[in-house]
């Protein structure tokens, strides 16, 4: 009973630093999706400059598996990410559509999908915003799998490479699809 | 005389907002409230401001959803539910009383209680072991021989 007693605090040490120490690990700017298995939020976006006549909406989701990617001129990641967008786009994996984000002006989007090549189908205009907080993005790049049915089924944050494809996009994506959903 | 002014100037000095003119509502009652709400709100890019201190343009986007709900007619609390259903309990600085939080909010509690009696099981443990365990006074032969003892010292 006296052992214990004095083994106690270094117990409770190690449990409380153990807890601490996993926490440094986290990355706090990773948080859950709220919008994981909730229907993509209704949303309506001029089209980019010169490009999408009709515009984007979250009913162009309908129909088929795509994925919504949430990029913008100014982000340093997308530059990095966008090379596996346009291999996505050549080998016709999977439709990419995108939300054009917080652009400072009407050409800069175009302009920068001009020069490094387009890998979307749809692209919406998102100064303001508007569709961003609607799929609770919090940074560029975010990207958001949705099904047939507008479903979102995942989000990921940051740059898609080889390893995300391969480990986690591509099996969802092969997933819904058989199940039809 | 000049330093008086500049003294009365530090009195003088306001919080810094980043809240920009042409963000601002005419109604100043409409303003006050989204002020309210803003400083309720996290800034999901510098995590440890709230949208009315960020100068994030996303503190600013969302200051101005804010402030365009406020406008349509949607109380704080409708306002605050919308963020809410698009980034989760973590855009509140003040995290909400339920289950998932049970821990947070009693945690310190339960860990003070423990300290307490930690201290006080240490105390009454010590004052107790310097009697012998199990036995409070002397038997009839200890008595004897004690009286012994102290007779003996009196010679």
């Amino acid at each position: 009973m006296n052992r214990l007693f004095y083994i106690l605090p270094l117990a409770a040490f190690l449990v409380i630093g153990g807890y601490l120490a996993v926490g440094l690990t986290l990355d706090p700017q990773k948080l859950p999706s709220m919008l994981e298995g909730e229907p993509v939020p209704a949303f309506d976006l001029q089209g980019l400059k010169g490009r999408d006549e009709q515009g984007f909406a979250n009913t162009d989701l309908m129909g088929e598996v795509s994925l919504v990617n949430v990029f913008g001129s100014w982000c340093v990641a997308c530059r990095v990410e966008h090379p596996f967008l346009m291999k996505i786009k050549e080998n016709g994996w999977v439709p990419v559509h995108g939300i054009d984000w917080r652009e400072p002006n009407r050409d800069a989007g175009p302009d920068w999908l001009r020069r490094h090549g387009d890998p979307y189908t749809l692209v919406g205009d998102d100064p303001k915003s508007k569709a961003a907080i609607a799929f609770g993005v919090t940074g560029a790049p975010e990207t958001f799998v949705v099904d047939k049915q507008g479903t979102i089924r995942y989000k990921h944050v940051g740059p898609i490479d080889q390893k995300v494809w391969t480990e986690t996009l591509k099996p969802l994506i092969d997933h819904l699809r058989e199940q039809g959903g | 005389m000049r330093w008086l002014f500049f003294a009365l100037m530090l009195f003088a000095a306001l919080p810094a907002h980043a809240v920009q003119p042409d963000e601002i509502l005419d109604d100043p009652k409409l303003e006050a409230r989204a002020r309210e709400i803003g400083k309720e709100l996290r800034c999901l890019v510098c995590q440890n401001q709230s949208i009315d201190d960020s100068d994030a343009d996303l503190a600013r986007d969302l200051r101005v959803l804010v402030r365009e709900r406020l406008v349509e007619g949607d109380s704080n609390q409708e306002v605050i539910d919308y963020v809410v259903s698009r980034y989760g309990d973590f855009v509140l600085l003040n995290p909400p009383f339920k289950l998932k939080t049970y821990a947070l909010w009693f945690g310190p509690g339960i860990l003070i209680l423990f300290g307490i009696g930690t201290v006080f099981l240490f105390f009454r443990r010590r004052s107790t072991n310097d009697a012998p365990v199990g036995q409070k006074t002397l038997s009839a032969a200890e008595k004897e021989r004690l009286a012994r003892l102290l007779d003996e010292d009196d010679r």
